[in-house]
C-alpha cells in the first residue's frame, strides 16, 4: 500500500499535496489532494476536517469524490470564512496541514425506486457521489441543481452522467429555469411518484424542501453542516435537535430524516459567530 | 524498585533532623503570581520551589520506615527515596526515582489531587499538621532535570522489531509508547487530532498545565523511536484488520473519554451553551483567543459554568481570563463534594470566580436570534449520602431563581468515544461503553490491550498513566509467551 510505503522509509508525514485544482467560480475551486488512506476507506456520505495551516480552523468539508488508484480525494471548496478563504488560493503542490476522516456515517444506499437530488450551491459536491451510488444501485436518478446564477452551477457535467434526469433552476433565470430548488422539487412530485428525495445545500433551502416534501409524504434525508470543531464526537459543537432529541452531527450523522430536523435551530446555531466573522462576509449561496 | 532506605548516607540524613524537629517546621508557600495579574493571561499560575524551599520542605519528610503515602499514590511512587535525594541536593537523583515509577512526573506534580491521594496519607496528616508537599517536591524535581538539559533519554533495549499500536496520545498512551520502546518493541502512536497528548493538550489549559512541559515528553518518546501519526482516527481512517495486516501485532486502545455529556434540559442547544469540551478545545488546542487564529471563541461577560469538577475550574478561569465579568461555578452539591483539586478551588476564588453552590440549571431561555441570555435555578439542599457516599442533593420545592448570563458552559462530565471500540468486533464493552480489561489491561480480545479514560470513565492522569505501564508489561508478557 502506498502510504505505508512512505511510512516504512520513515517519511511518516502525509503529505495532503494537492495535485490538482480546478477553478469553478471566484468562490468555489475543485481540489484533487493526495491522502491515500482516506481515499481508501472513504464511502458517499463521508467528510473530512481540513485545517489549512498553522492558525487555521478544522472545518468539515464533505469528500465529493476519490481515486483509490491515485490515492486522491476531491474537494469542492467554497469560500465562506478566513480559512476556507485560505484553502480556495492554495495552488498545485502546495499543502494543506492536517486532513483527518473519513469521518460521519456513509450514506444509506439502497434500491428506493424514484430517487430525487435537490442540491443548492456548493451542495453540488457531497450531492455528487450521493447520486452515483444512488445510480449503481439501480435507482431512477433525478437531480435538481439549483444556484442564484448560472456561474454558480458546478459539476454539471459530472452530476449528468449519473442522472437521468437533470433540472437546471437559477434564482436569476440566467440558465436553466427560472425559480427556486422547491419548484423543480415539486414539478417531479406532481408528475410521478417519488420514493425518496435526497437535499444538501444551505441550511434555509433544505428547510423549505424538507417543507415541502412533508406535505407530499416523501420521505427525504438532509446532510446538514452545522458548525464543527473536532468532527469526532468529542465537543457538542455541531449538536441539532431531531425528534425531540440532540444529536451530534459528525457522528449521528451528517444525513438525519429531514422531516424530523430542527432547522430553525439548526440556522440560528450556524449563525453563532456571525458577529465575531463579520469581516468574513460569510453568506450562503 | 525503591531505594534503600538503608543506604549509608539515607541513615546518616536522617540522623541529622530530629523526627520531632522535622514535624516542627512549617509547610511550605508554593509561589504563585498574583491573582488580578494573573486572571487577565495565561502564565502559569503556580511558579514552583526554589532550590532553596524544595530543600526546606524535604527536610519536614521524616523518611518513615513504613511510608503510607505510598498507599495513597495510585502507583505507588517511592515518594521518601526521591524527597530524601531532594533533601540531600541530588535533584537528578530525585528525578530519576520518580521515573522509575510514573512516565509524567512533571506533569502530575501540577495536576494530580494530592489531597486526597499521597498527602492525605501523609503521617503529618495523622498528628493533625499539613501534610509535606509531595506535589510541588515532585514537580520541582522533574522540572529541575527538564531544565538542567540534562534529561535521561532512557536507554532501550535493542529492537526486537514487533510491531505495537497505540492508539491515542494521552497520558495514557504516551505512558505505554515509553514503556514499550525501552523494551525493544516498534511503537507507532496513532492520533485523532492534529496533536498529541490527549487532554493534556486540548483540555488543561496553559496557566495550569503549560504545553512545552507535554511537548518535551513527547520528544524523549521520538528520541527513544517512537513514532506519531496525528489526523489518524482509528476505527475510520484506518481500522485494526489494516493495521494488522501491516504486521502490528498488539494494540492499547488509550482512546480516552472525549463525549461530552448534556443535561437534556430545555433551551440546551441555544447559542453560547457549550460543552467544556468545546470551550477549552477552541481556547487551549484552536488558540482561539489569539486575533491570529481564524477558530472563533465568544467572549462571555455573564458566564455559568455548569459542574464542579477540575473542567469545570478550567473553563470557569479560562472565562476570567478571556475577559468575563460575572464567572460563576453552578454546583448543585457543596463545596466539600466538589470533585475538583482543592488547588484549583482556591486558585478560582482567589481570581474572583462566584461560587454558586446548591444550584441547579433547569432551563436556560434565549432572546430573539436563539442566544441563551437567562439560566433558571432550582435550589437544592444536601439529604441523606447517595451511592457515592456524598450526600444527594433535594430539591427546595419552590426555591427557584432566573439570573442574566450570556455563555454557559456545560461541564458535568464526558463518557467514552465509541469509535474505537464499535470497530472492533467482538470486543466487550459495558453498558457505560468502557472497554473491559483483566487486571494486565488485557481485553476481550487476546492482542488487544486497554486503558485510561476509555477503561475507568473519565478518571485521572495518574491513573491513566499507571494504566499504560500496566498495559505495556502485559503485552510484552503475551507476545513473549507466543514466540
Ligand atoms: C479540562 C480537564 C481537566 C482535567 N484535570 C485533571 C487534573 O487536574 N488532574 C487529573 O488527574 N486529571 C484531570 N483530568 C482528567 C485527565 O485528563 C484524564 O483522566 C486523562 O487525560 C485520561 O488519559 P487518557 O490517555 O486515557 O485519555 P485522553 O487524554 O483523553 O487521550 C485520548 C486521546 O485519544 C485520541 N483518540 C480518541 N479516539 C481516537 C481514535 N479513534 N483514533 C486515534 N486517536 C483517538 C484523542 O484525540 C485523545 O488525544 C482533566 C480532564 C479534563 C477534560
Ligand atoms: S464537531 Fe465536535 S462533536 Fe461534532
Amino acid at each position: 500500500m502506498y502510504f505505508w510505503a512512505h511510512f516504512q522509509q520513515n517519511t511518516i508525514d502525509i503529505m495532503n499535496k494537492i495535485v490538482k485544482k480546478e477553478v469553478f467560480s471566484d468562490k468555489v475551486v475543485r481540489l484533487d489532494i493526495e491522502a491515500p488512506l482516506i481515499a481508501k476507506s472513504r464511502k458517499a456520505g463521508h467528510f473530512v476536517m481540513v485545517k489549512v495551516d498553522e492558525h487555521g480552523e478544522r472545518i468539515p468539508l464533505t469528500i465529493a469524490s476519490s481515486d483509490t488508484e491515485k490515492g486522491t480525494i476531491t474537494l469542492v471548496v467554497q469560500n465562506v470564512g478566513r480559512s476556507s478563504a485560505k484553502l480556495c488560493k492554495l495552488n498545485e503542490g502546495d499543502v494543506i496541514e492536517h486532513v483527518v476522516g473519513p469521518l460521519g456515517k456513509a450514506t444509506h444506499i439502497e434500491n428506493f425506486g424514484t430517487a430525487v437530488c435537490a442540491c443548492g450551491g456548493v451542495g453540488t459536491a457531497p450531492m455528487l457521489p450521493i447520486v452515483e451510488a444512488l445510480k449503481k444501485a439501480g435507482n431512477k436518478v433525478i437531480t435538481v441543481l439549483a444556484a442564484r446564477t448560472k456561474d454558480l452551477i458546478i459539476l454539471e457535467e459530472q452530476i449528468r452522467q449519473y442522472s437521468d434526469e437533470v433540472i437546471v433552476m437559477t434564482d436569476d433565470g440566467s440558465y436553466g429555469k427560472k425559480g427556486l430548488v422547491t419548484n423543480g422539487v415539486e414539478e417531479i412530485i406532481n408528475r410521478e411518484k417519488v420514493d425518496i428525495c435526497v437535499t444538501i445545500g444551505p441550511a434555509v433551502m433544505m428547510k423549505f424542501v424538507s417543507l415541502l416534501t412533508k406535505k407530499y409524504n416523501v420521505p427525504t434525508v438532509a446532510s446538514l453542516n452545522t458548525i464543527m470543531v473536532d468532527g469526532t464526537g468529542m465537543c457538542g459543537a455541531c449538536r441539532v435537535t431531531v425528534g425531540g432529541q440532540t444529536k451530534f452531527v459528525c457522528v449521528d450523522g451528517p444525513e438525519f430524516d429531514a422531516h424530523q430536523v430542527d432547522f430553525d435551530q439548526m440556522i440560528a446555531r450556524l449563525g453563532a459567530y456571525k458577529d465575531i466573522e463579520a469581516e468574513d462576509n460569510c453568506k450562503a449561496i | 524498585m525503591s531505594e534503600d532506605r538503608n543506604a549509608p548516607w539515607r541513615d546518616e540524613l536522617r540522623k541529622t533532623i530530629k523526627a520531632k524537629d522535622r514535624t516542627a517546621l512549617e509547610r511550605v508557600h508554593m509561589n504563585e503570581l498574583d491573582p488580578e495579574y494573573r486572571s487577565h493571561n495565561k502564565e502559569e499560575v503556580n511558579q514552583g520551589l526554589t532550590a532553596e524551599q524544595a530543600m526546606k520542605e524535604a527536610q519536614r519528610c521524616i523518611d518513615c520506615a513504613n511510608p503510607t503515602c505510598m498507599q495513597g499514590c495510585p502507583v505507588s511512587i517511592d515518594i521518601p527515596g526521591f524527597i530524601k535525594n531532594i533533601e540531600r541536593g541530588e535533584f537528578l537523583q530525585a528525578a530519576k526515582v520518580l521515573k522509575n515509577t510514573s512516565a509524567l512526573p512533571a506533569v502530575c506534580g501540577r495536576v494530580c489531587p494530592q489531597e486526597v491521594q499521597c498527602e492525605a496519607q501523609c503521617i503529618h496528616v495523622k498528628m493533625g499538621k499539613q501534610a509535606v508537599a509531595i506535589g510541588h517536591l515532585e514537580r520541582f524535581a522533574a522540572d529541575y532535570e527538564r531544565e538542567s538539559g540534562k534529561m535521561d533519554i532512557p536507554v532501550c533495549a535493542p529492537s526486537n522489531g514487533i510491531k505495537v499500536g497505540i492508539i491515542g496520545a494521552g497520558p495514557a498512551g504516551l505512558s505505554c509508547a515509553g514503556d514499550l520502546a525501552k523494551l525493544g518493541y516498534d511503537v507507532t502512536v496513532f492520533e485523532a487530532l492534529h496533536e498529541v497528548g490527549g487532554v493534556l493538550k486540548y483540555g488543561i489549559p496553559e496557566f495550569r498545565l503549560p504545553n512545552v512541559i507535554v511537548d518535551v515528553e513527547v520528544e524523549v518518546l521520538r528520541k527513544m523511536g517512537v513514532k506519531f501519526i496525528t489526523d489518524c482516527l482509528v476505527g475510520k481512517t484506518v481500522t485494526l484488520e489494516d493495521l494488522q495486516a501491516e504486521g502490528f501485532k498488539c494494540f492499547f486502545v488509550a482512546s480516552g473519554a472525549g463525549l461530552p455529556n448534556f443535561m437534556n434540559i430545555p433551551g440546551e442547544n441555544l447559542i453560547n451553551v457549550l460543552s467544556s469540551n468545546e470551550y477549552l478545545t477552541r481556547v487551549n488546542l484552536m488558540d482561539a483567543a489569539n486575533p491570529e487564529s481564524d477558530t472563533p471563541v465568544f467572549f462571555g461577560k455573564n458566564v455559568a459554568i455548569i459542574g464542579g469538577g477540575n473542567t469545570a475550574m478550567d473553563s470557569v478561569r479560562t472565562a476570567k481570563r478571556l475577559g468575563a465579568k460575572r464567572s460563576m461555578i453552578v454546583y448543585r452539591r457543596s463545596e466539600q463534594e466538589m470533585p475538583a483539586r482543592l488547588e484549583e478551588v482556591k486558585h478560582a476564588k482567589e481570581e474572583g470566580v462566584e461560587f454558586m453552590t446548591l444550584h441547579n440549571p433547569i432551563e436556560y431561555i434565549g432572546d430573539e436570534k436563539g442566544r441563551v441570555k437567562q439560566m433558571r435555578l432550582q435550589k437544592m439542599e444536601l439529604g441523606e449520602p447517595d451511592a457515592s457516599g456524598r450526600r444527594k442533593p433535594v430539591e427546595i420545592p419552590g426555591a427557584i431563581e432566573t439570573i442574566d448570563v450570556d455563555m454557559v458552559i456545560v461541564a458535568i462530565g464526558v463518557s467514552p468515544n465509541p469509535i474505537v471500540p464499535s470497530s472492533i468486533k467482538g470486543l466487550e464493552i459495558t453498558k457505560w461503553h468502557t472497554i473491559v480489561v483483566n487486571e494486565s489491561m488485557q481485553s476481550s480480545i487476546p492482542v488487544v490491550f486497554a486503558g485510561g479514560d476509555i477503561v475507568r470513565g473519565g478518571a485521572t492522569v495518574i491513573l491513566a498513566m499507571g494504566d499504560g505501564r500496566r498495559a505495556a508489561a502485559g503485552i510484552d508478557a503475551y507476545l513473549q509467551n507466543k514466540k
